[in-house]
């Protein structure tokens, strides 16, 4: 497939008031690709989101979908661009059947090719067996996935989720990746996913943006954001070693390279250095007599991109307390949104 | 892995441009649904034309327009079942034309007339009809939904209004025909022509004035987040022009020309003018006297006259045409109002930012 933009931003910034949600946004987005745009609530997600549907006019700078001015062309990209805001309502009193074909009519499409595209998305969501169903009964997994035929039945190029995975339960959301990634693969359609659960987002997407307080901090794939934070420096260890005692932390601090030692737990230590200093640090250990329990690299995991780019921002001394609460997560407030962290701990 | 060409949009200039009829997609998609389907271009007035139907249909399967048509087919009942009870008395005075227009008129010993009644109860249906047009949309989640649809924002606005003006029309001459229909059963007494166009003048008149009370409501749900908030607002916008506006007319009247002292004379004229003028404010009040008007050939005025300027008028009825031109300017108030109350709704409403 050649890849070509389809979503482009130039210096998109939208104020409101003295509050700046968006600041100057320039991203590109290949066509076939799946985007996440990866941010705190408040980091003018959605604002950009609403910006590229031209629901929102932006203070200044374009944006361009198919090379179709969003601010000025709304109506032809919304013919292409299909938009799954993150809590999609429907008309209770209809039954899902009914409101994909509400939709359908809304895009003109002609009734025959409706009824086609009606049976053979519920079918691909699997919910054929509540077409009929009155959506008042749904539960808020098969809303989203009624959401999800609601946003294919226009047959669009481009997909933009908010927050898809929200409040949805993991089988329901192992269901709903799989989805996407064949919505991205088979189909050849451009998924632009904003959210903050970054566990999730991380297995599907291609390209991640990390989008904090209005600007993008970094875009790029994964692998390559995580190789371009080491070559800066920025290593991140996590060691535990016993017996733990008052000299253990002052010989952790002694090796060379090392610029932070925090104690995390009972015998864990987060040691933050600017070179790899694994066998450094194992050498130490032994030759003092300790034994060492545990020991491991951190960095490739989206959300240590996340925290070690948003401590580059500049954002460290605001969210410190918070860190300290909420352990290894940057904000505590995550902690209630964040079903994972409990589970990869143990 | 399919190749995704590039769509050929149309050569289209500003927003409003729009291609007409039929357009390929030159789009292919594998996997998909159906591919190379003709697209409307025209999907902005689909759009309309798909919601005013969808409005329209909800607003007939309501159970709450059938209890308001409950509501105003047993006071129509009652008021008619009055109104014969006491038009022997009527017709015996002095003037006996046009008996079957003083079926709505004419009031019971314990019961309002037709036209009372209508004027009280009908804000409550335009209000029941709009109060949670948008703001219901809103907290469903469904407002953004159709926003995010290839139509003009303005759409979603003018089906609801539109919609909701239609079914006024049915209920309300539905109503009056029916009304008109039982009243000629129980009488006896065929309408004239001029009758029919003085009840179907009236009609028109009732329909404009409940389509009032459905722009304020709309106005309010789209101001308002919640359903109920926007319910209250309309309520007691309802009820302060109902009881209170006479209150409050009179009181700034008194206030500014009193009638109490013997300078009180000289203010009569221009007191009771002021009144009169404030109270006209109120559509409730406007719609009471075009509809005493148009109903009843013996008003041939709606302002105060003096003695000298009816002196050497014959006593007859008023045509029909004269009736008219003497609510002319009622209903071309009612209107305006109306058209102001949904003007500032669909500006509110295009200015919004719907979020999610």
């Amino acid at each position: 497939m050649t890849e070509r933009t389809i979503i482009e931003t130039h210096g998109l910034t939208k104020e409101y008031g003295p509050v700046t949600a968006v600041d100057k946004l320039s991203l590109c987005i290949e066509e076939g690709e799946v985007f996440g745009l990866l941010g705190p609530n408040g980091a003018g997600k959605t604002t950009t989101t609403l910006m590229l549907l031209g629901l929102t006019e932006p203070t200044c700078g374009t944006a361009t979908i198919a090379g179709i001015d969003c601010t000025r062309n709304p109506i032809e990209v919304k013919k292409i661009t299909g938009y799954l805001p993150d809590n999609m309502g429907f008309y209770p009193e209809l039954t899902g059947r009914e409101n994909l074909r509400v939709t359908g009519r809304i895009n003109g499409l002609p009734e025959d090719v409706i009824e086609k595209r009606i049976e053979e998305l519920l079918k691909r969501v699997n919910m054929t067996h509540a077409a009929d169903k009155k959506v008042g009964t749904y539960s808020r997994g098969m809303k989203q996935r009624l959401g999800i035929a609601d946003i294919l039945i226009k047959d669009p190029k481009v997909i933009i989720m908010d927050e898809p995975t929200l409040g949805i339960d993991p089988e329901g959301i192992r269901e709903l990746m799989a989805l996407i990634r064949e919505l991205s693969e088979k189909d050849g359609r451009t998924i632009l996913i904003s959210s903050h659960q970054l566990y999730q987002v991380q297995q599907i997407c291609d390209r991640v943006g990390i989008f904090v307080k209005g600007r993008l901090i970094a875009c790029g794939r994964i692998d390559e954001l995580s190789k371009q934070l080491e070559s800066e420096g920025n290593f991140l260890l996590e060691l535990g070693a016993g017996p733990c005692d008052d000299r253990l932390e002052g010989i952790l601090r002694g090796i060379d390279g090392v610029k932070d030692v925090t104690k995390v737990g009972e015998d864990l230590f987060s040691i933050q250095s600017g070179a790899d200093i694994r066998n450094a640090a194992a050498q130490a250990l032994l030759d003092n007599g300790y034994r060492l329990l545990h020991l491991h690299q951190r960095g490739n995991d989206l959300d240590e991109i996340y925290r070690r780019y948003f401590e580059k921002a500049g954002e460290n001394r605001e969210d410190g307390k918070h860190k300290r609460e909420g352990g290894r997560l940057p904000f505590g407030n995550w902690k209630k949104v964040w079903p994972f962290d409990k589970r990869k701990k143990a | 892995m399919t190749s995704v060409k590039k769509l050929e949009l149309p050569a289209i200039g500003k927003e409003l441009g729009k291609g007409l009829g039929f357009r390929k997609t030159g789009r292919e998609s594998g996997g998909g649904s159906g591919s190379g389907v003709p697209v409307l271009g025209m999907a902005g007035s689909s759009g309309f034309r798909m919601l005013f139907r969808k409005e329209l249909a909800d607003h007939l399967n309501s159970k709450r327009l059938i209890l308001i048509f409950a509501l105003l087919i047993v006071t129509g009942a009652a008021s008619l079942g009055g109104a014969l009870s006491n038009l022997r008395d009527v017709i015996s005075d002095v003037d006996s034309g046009f008996i079957f227009i003083k079926l709505f008129t004419t009031s019971g010993d314990a019961i309002y007339s037709f036209v009372t009644f209508l004027a009280f109860l009908g804000p409550l249906a335009g209000i029941s009809l709009g109060f949670d047009a948008v703001c219901s949309e809103r907290s469903q989640g469904t407002l953004i939904r159709l926003v995010s649809q290839p139509i003009y924002r303005d759409s979603i606005i003018n089906a609801k209004f539109l919609a909701g003006s239609v079914t006024i029309a049915l209920v309300v001459f539905s109503l009056g025909i029916a009304m008109g229909c039982f009243g000629l059963i129980f009488t006896g007494i065929p309408p004239s022509i001029e009758e029919i166009c003085r009840i179907l003048a009236f009609l028109l008149l009732t329909w404009v004035y409940i389509s009032f009370w459905l722009g304020l409501s709309i106005l309010f749900s789209v101001l308002c987040r919640h359903a109920a908030t926007s319910a209250l607002a309309a309520i007691s916008v309802w009820l302060f022009f109902a009881l209170f506006m006479d209150l409050v007319a009179s009181g700034i009247a008194n206030f500014i020309y009193p009638t109490s002292n013997i300078a009180g004379y000289e203010n009569l004229l221009k007191n009771y003018t002021l009144n009169l003028g404030l109270n006209r404010l109120s559509p409730y009040y406007l719609f009471g006297e075009a509809a005493a008007t148009i109903l009843d050939p013996n008003v041939r005025t709606v302002n105060i006259v003096s003695q000298e300027q009816i002196a050497g008028a014959i006593a007859g009825y008023l045509p029909f045409g004269q009736s008219l031109l003497l609510i002319w300017p009622h209903l071309v108030a009612m209107i305006a109002f109306s058209m102001a109350g949904f003007a500032v709704a669909y500006i509110c409403f295009m200015r919004q930012e719907i979020r999610a």
